[in-house]
C-alpha cells in the first residue's frame, strides 16, 4: 500500500463527514465506508479518528446521534445531520472549492 | 447551543464514565465487526481479515483511548497521567531529584528568609504616615552621635523653623511596678518617658482616649499615661473603660488617658508598652548640674511641608552656631559642632545595614549558586535522556506531548523544591530572629514575605522549565533516525562545554562567599583577641533600679544599693561584687566633658567616660592598678574629692609627667569657679567601655557619693569563684531580700557581654559561614556531576586509552587533572570577583585587609582540596573502566 494516500488530508475530515451525512444518516463504519468508496480508495478513514472527529461534531451540533438497530439487526449509533451542519456543510465547501481553485490557478500559471 | 452540548456532553461523561466508556467500546467493537465482515465478504478467512484490521488501524485499546481523550473533560486526567508519570520517572533517579530538591529548597529558603528578615528594616518605610519627613537629631560629639539634652532639645524646639512638631524621649527605659488589685504578681513594665509632642511627631493617633497635651508635660505635672494595644488586652482585658481609670505604678496612682492603635510600632524603642510625660524642669536651664543637662534623650521632629533635609540641616547648624542669652549652654552641650540629623529610617537602621547589606549580597550569590547548580543537573539529565526522547519520538510520540510531559516534571521538581523552600524559610526566619542582634530595629516586623518567596520560587521554576524542555526540543527537531545512531555513540560535546562554563561560574560564586566568610571570621577572631582591660571570666552582671517613691531621698537610695550590694556579696560562691554607673561592652555611654588645673594646652580634651564606682569595682572586674591608689570606703561625701584615671588618659594629658597629684573637674563641675577640684590618685589600666574594636579607652572613675547625682539604673558586677550563670537567681534573691520591688534587668555574664559586643559582626559572620558550607557543598556536587557525566560519555574512549596500555593511575590522573583545571579557571574567576565583592565587607572587617592574601590563599586552597575529593570518585571509576566490556558494548 502506497503511503501518501491512506490519510485524509488534515481538516478535511469533517467536511467529509459532514458530506457523507447529508446523503443519509449512517453508522460509524458506514461513514467510513462511504469516504473510501467515493474516494476510490484514496482515503482510509482511521476509526478512532473517525469516532473522535464524530463525538467533536456532536458536541458542536452540527450532527445527532442515536443507537439504532441495523440492517442485519444489530445495535450501532447512527449520526443524522442537523440544520447547523447542514449550513457548516455548505461554509466548508464553499471555502474549499476556493481554496483548491486557488491552488489550481496557481499550479496551471506555475506550469 | 454548542457551548451547551460541549457541557453537558462533558458532565455526562464524567459523572457516568463507566456508560460512556462502554458506548465507545462498543462502537469500536461494531466498527470492526462491520469491518471484518466487509473483509471476509471479499473472500479472507476470519482470522486473516481480523489481522489484516489489526495492521491498518492498530489494536482497539488504542483506538478507544483515542476517542476518549478528546473531550474537555479528560484534560485533568491526561494531567494526572503526566504528573503520575513524572513521579515515577523523578522517583526512579531518587539521587538526582533529592539533589535538585534540596538545592531549590536550600536556594529559596534562604534568600526568602533574607529578605523578609531585611525587607521590613531596610526597605519598607516605617509604619508612621509620610515617615520620610521624620528626623532622627543629634548632638554632634566629635563627629559622633551623641544623646542630647533635654534643654539643647528645648533651645532646637523655639528656635528652628524646619519642623512642624519637635519631641524627646529617653533612652534608657523607664520601667515602672504594675501592681492591680488580686493581683500577686507585680510586673515590671518597659515604658518611656516622652515629651507631649511624640505621638504627633510620628504621625500616630491614640486609638481611645486622647494623646498627651502641653498641660500633661510639666514639671510635677498630673500622672497620666498612654498604655499600648498589646498591655491593654493583656492586662486590662481590652475594656475601653479602663481610660479615664486610675491603676497603680510603683506604688502611686496614674490615669489612663488614652489607648495606641493595634499596629503601632515603636521603633525608637521597641520593647516600650506604656508612656508617661516627661515632665522636665524647663525654668532651671542656668543651673549646668541638673539632670535636664544630661546627654540621655533622643530627640525626633516632623519636617514642615516643603522643608527638605538639607535645609533642615542648614536650620539647625544655624542655631548651634549662633547661641542666645536666653538659652544658656553648659561646655559639653555647647554645639560647637553643630547637629547630626538624618531620617528616622536611616538612623534606626544605620548601625545594622552594612552587616544587613552584606548578607543580602550573601543570600543572592547563593540563589545564583542554586539556580546554576539546578540547570546543570537538568542539563546533565537532558544528555542522559536523549535516547530516551528519541524512541519515544520514533514510537510516535508528538513533540507538544513530551513538551508537555518534561514541563510537568520541570514543574513537580519545582513544586517540591518550593514546598521545602517554605519549610526552610519558615524555619530559617525564625532562627534569624532568634541570633539576631538585641539591637536589630523593627525585628517584631520579621515574617516570611510571601512576595519573595513567590518571585524567588517562580525565577527558580522559568529556569526549571527553560532548561527541563531543552531534551524534548533536541529529541523531537532533527532526524529521528539520525539522532537515536548519534545517541547510541556517544553523546554530545556542546552540552560538556555548557555544563563546564556553568560549574566554573558556580565554584567562582562559592570562592566568593567563602572569601567573605573566611574575612569575617578572622575579623572576629582578631577582635576578641583583643583584651577589653579587664578579666571578663566568672564575672555576673545585672542592672538594678530603684523605683518608687520610697526611694525619693539620695541617701536612702545609696544606702539601697550599697546593702544591695552586700546581700549579694554574702551569697554563697560570690568572691566580690560591686556596682558602676556604667558597664564595659554592655552598651552603656556615659561621657563627659573634662577640664584640668594648670593644664598647659586645655580645650581639646573631648569626652571622657565616667564611672561611679564602688570601691570594689576594680578588684572584682580585675582591672590592674598602674600607679597611686584604688578609691576606697574612705572617700565619701564629705571628705576631699578623689579620682582614679585610666592609663591612656594619664598618658595623654601627663606625658612624661606623674598624673597622681593632678587635679580635675568633670561634667556639670567643669568651668565653675566655686566648684572643688578633685585630686587624681590612682591610674587604673585601659578598658574598652564602647566595643572591642573601639579605640577610647579614656576613663574618670569615683565613688558614687562623690558625683552630683545618684546613678540610676546601676550595674551590680559579681565575681564568683564557680559558674557565674548558676549563679543569677541567688544573687537576685538576695537583692529583692532587701527590697522585694525592685526592677533586675539585663542579666548576664561578662563573657557574654563581651560577645554580645561584637553581635553584628557576629551574626553576619554565622550567616556568612551557613552560606559558604551551603556553596561549597553545591560547586562539590556540580564538579563531580560534570566530571563523573564526562567519564560516563568518554567511557569508550577511556577503554580505548586502557587498550592502548594506559595504566590506572594515569587514567585517573587524567580525569583527575581535568576536574582540577575546572577548578582552577574557577579560583582564578572566583578570586577576581572575591576582590571586587569584599569591597561590601569592608566597613564589617577589622584588623584584617580586605584583600587578606591568607584569606584568599586559604580559601583556594580548601576548594581545590573539596574539588579534588568531588573529582576522586569519577577517577576511581574511570580507572576501573574494563577496555573489553566498554568496547563490546559500542
Amino acid at each position: 500500500m502506497d503511503d501518501s494516500n491512506t490519510d485524509v488530508i488534515q481538516g478535511t475530515l469533517d467536511m467529509l463527514i459532514l458530506k457523507t451525512l447529508s446523503l443519509e444518516p449512517m453508522h460509524g463504519f458506514g461513514i467510513a465506508r462511504r469516504v473510501g468508496q467515493i474516494s476510490r480508495g484514496v482515503f482510509k478513514v482511521n476509526p478512532g479518528s473517525l469516532l473522535t472527529a464524530l463525538e467533536r461534531l456532536e458536541r458542536a451540533g452540527w450532527v445527532d446521534s442515536e443507537w439504532r438497530q441495523t440492517e442485519n439487526s444489530r445495535r450501532a449509533k447512527f449520526y443524522t445531520l442537523t440544520r447547523g451542519g447542514r449550513k457548516q456543510l455548505e461554509v466548508e465547501t464553499e471555502q474549499w472549492m476556493r481554496r483548491a481553485g486557488a491552488i489550481a490557478r496557481l499550479l496551471k500559471a506555475e506550469g | 447551543m454548542s457551548v451547551w452540548r460541549q457541557l453537558t456532553r462533558g458532565l455526562r461523561v464524567l459523572t457516568r464514565r463507566a456508560d460512556a466508556d462502554r458506548e465507545v467500546a462498543d462502537e469500536v467493537e461494531h466498527f470492526l465487526e462491520h469491518d471484518a465482515a466487509e473483509r471476509e465478504a471479499a473472500g479472507l478467512t476470519p482470522e486473516a481479515a481480523r489481522r489484516a484490521a489489526q495492521l491498518e488501524y492498530g489494536n482497539r485499546t488504542q483506538m478507544r483511548e483515542e476517542v476518549r481523550s478528546a473531550g474537555w473533560e479528560n484534560v485533568p486526567a491526561s494531567v494526572a497521567a503526566d504528573v503520575r508519570y513524572a513521579a515515577r520517572r523523578l522517583r526512579r533517579s531518587p539521587g538526582f531529584t533529592a539533589v535538585a530538591v534540596m538545592t531549590l529548597a536550600l536556594g529559596l529558603g534562604a534568600c526568602t528568609a533574607i529578605f523578609s528578615a531585611v525587607y521590613p528594616i531596610l526597605f519598607e518605610p516605617l509604619p508612621y504616615p509620610e515617615p520620610g519627613r521624620i528626623e532622627m537629631i543629634w548632638d554632634s560629639n566629635g563627629g559622633e552621635r551623641a544623646d542630647v539634652t533635654f534643654h539643647t532639645c528645648r533651645e532646637v524646639a523655639e528656635r528652628n523653623h524646619s519642623f512642624a512638631a519637635t519631641a524627646a524621649a529617653d533612652a534608657p527605659l523607664w520601667q515602672p511596678t504594675l501592681t492591680s488589685a488580686g493581683d500577686t504578681h507585680p510586673e515590671r513594665l518597659d515604658g518611656q518617658r516622652v515629651t507631649a509632642d511624640y505621638f504627633r511627631v510620628l504621625g500616630v493617633r491614640v486609638a481611645i482616649g486622647r494623646d498627651f497635651a502641653a498641660s500633661d508635660d510639666v514639671l510635677n505635672g498630673p500622672k497620666v499615661v498612654i498604655l499600648s494595644d498589646a498591655l491593654w488586652r493583656r492586662r486590662f482585658g481590652a475594656d475601653p473603660g479602663i481610660v479615664g481609670r486610675q491603676i497603680i505604678l510603683d506604688g502611686e496612682l496614674w490615669t489612663v488617658i488614652g489607648i495606641l492603635p493595634r499596629g503601632f510600632d515603636n521603633v525608637i524603642s521597641a520593647a516600650a508598652r506604656i508612656w508617661r510625660p516627661m515632665q522636665y524642669d524647663t525654668a532651671q536651664a542656668a543651673n549646668f548640674s541638673t539632670r535636664e543637662w544630661g546627654h540621655h534623650l533622643v530627640m525626633v521632629g516632623r519636617l514642615r511641608a516643603g522643608v527638605t533635609e538639607e535645609m533642615a540641616g542648614r536650620d539647625l547648624n544655624e542655631i548651634a552656631r549662633n547661641p542666645r542669652g536666653e538659652f544658656p549652654r553648659p561646655p559639653w552641650a555647647d554645639l560647637k559642632l553643630g547637629f547630626i540629623a538624618s531620617p528616622l529610617q536611616v538612623e534606626i537602621t544605620r548601625t545594622v545595614r552594612p552587616a544587613l547589606l552584606a548578607i543580602v549580597g550573601a543570600v543572592l550569590l547563593v540563589l545564583a549558586i542554586a539556580c546554576v547548580n539546578v540547570t546543570n543537573l537538568l542539563l546533565a539529565r537532558g544528555v542522559q535522556r536523549q535516547g530516551e526522547m528519541a524512541v519515544r519520538v520514533a514510537l510516535g510520540a508528538a513533540r507538544g506531548r513530551l513538551v508537555r510531559q518534561l514541563l510537568t516534571e520541570s514543574l513537580l521538581l519545582a513544586g517540591a523544591g518550593g514546598a521545602l523552600g517554605l519549610v526552610v524559610a519558615q524555619f530559617a526566619v525564625g532562627t534569624l530572629v532568634a541570633i539576631a542582634p538585641v539591637d536589630l530595629p523593627r525585628a517584631g516586623a520579621i515574617a516570611v514575605n510571601g512576595a519573595v518567596f513567590a518571585f524567588a520560587l517562580g525565577v527558580t521554576t522559568l529556569i526549571g522549565l527553560a532548561v527541563g524542555v531543552v531534551p524534548a526540543m533536541h529529541a523531537t527537531r532533527s532526524d529521528v533516525q539520525t539522532r537515536m545512531r548519534q545517541v547510541s555513540r556517544h553523546a554530545i560535546g556542546g552540552h560538556q562545554l555548557t555544563r563546564r562554563v556553568l560549574v566554573v561560574a558556580e565554584v567562582s560564586l562559592a570562592l566568593v562567599l567563602l572569601v567573605g566568610a573566611g574575612l569575617l571570621l578572622r575579623s572576629l577572631g582578631l577582635l576578641l583577641a583583643i583584651p577589653p582591660g579587664f578579666h571578663p571570666d566568672h564575672v555576673l552582671t545585672m542592672q538594678v533600679q530603684e523605683s518608687g517613691h520610697k526611694f525619693d531621698a539620695a541617701e536612702v537610695q545609696y544606702q539601697f544599693f550599697e546593702r544591695a550590694r552586700e546581700a549579694a556579696e554574702r551569697v554563697p560562691g560570690v568572691t566580690a561584687a560591686a556596682f558602676t554607673s556604667q558597664l564595659p561592652l554592655s552598651g552603656d555611654i556615659d561621657g563627659y566633658g573634662v577640664e584640668f588645673q594648670n593644664d598647659p594646652n586645655p580645650g581639646d580634651d573631648g569626652s571622657v567616660f565616667r564611672y561611679a564606682v564602688s570601691p570594689s569595682y576594680f578588684e572584682t572586674m580585675g582591672i590592674p592598678l598602674v600607679r597611686g591608689r584604688l578609691l576606697n570606703a574612705h572617700d565619701t561625701a564629705g571628705s576631699a574629692r578623689v579620682v582614679v584615671i585610666s592609663q591612656s588618659l594619664a598618658e595623654r594629658k601627663f606625658p612624661g609627667r606623674d598624673a597622681l597629684g593632678q587635679e580635675l573637674r568633670l561634667g556639670s563641675g567643669v568651668g565653675k569657679k566655686d566648684e572643688p577640684w578633685a585630686t587624681i590618685v590612682g591610674v587604673v589600666g585601659n578598658v574598652k567601655q564602647l566595643s572591642l574594636a573601639f579605640g577610647n579607652t579614656d576613663a574618670v572613675y569615683m565613688t558614687p557619693r562623690q558625683w552630683y547625682w545618684v546613678d540610676n539604673p546601676m550595674s551590680l558586677v559579681i565575681r564568683t569563684s564557680g559558674d557565674a550563670a548558676a549563679l543569677a537567681p541567688a544573687v537576685r534573691r538576695a537583692i529583692w531580700s532587701v527590697d522585694k520591688d525592685q526592677p533586675i534587668v539585663r542579666v548576664a555574664t561578662m563573657d557574654e557581654m563581651v560577645a554580645n559586643s561584637e553581635a553584628q559582626r557576629r551574626f553576619a559572620l554565622l550567616i556568612f559561614e551557613a552560606f559558604a558550607v551551603v556553596a561549597l557543598a553545591l560547586a562539590a556536587i556540580g564538579i563531580y556531576g560534570v566530571i563523573s557525566g564526562g567519564v560516563t560519555e568518554r567511557a569508550r574512549e577511556i577503554g580505548v586509552r586502557a587498550a592502548l596500555g594506559a595504566t590506572r593511575s594515569g587514567i585517573a590522573a587524567l580525569v583527575l587533572r581535568q576536574g582540577l583545571a575546572l577548578t582552577g579557571i574557577a579560583v582564578v574567576v572566583g578570586l577576581a570577583g572575591a576582590m571586587a565583592a569584599s569591597e561590601a565587607l569592608a566597613s564589617l572587617l577589622y584588623g584584617v585587609s580586605r584583600l587578606d592574601a591568607a584569606t584568599y590563599f586559604g580559601v583556594a586552597g580548601l576548594l581545590l582540596g573539596v574539588s579534588a575529593i568531588a573529582c576522586w570518585a569519577p577517577a576511581w571509576r574511570a580507572a576501573r573502566i574494563d577496555p573489553a566490556v566498554t568496547l563490546r558494548s559500542e
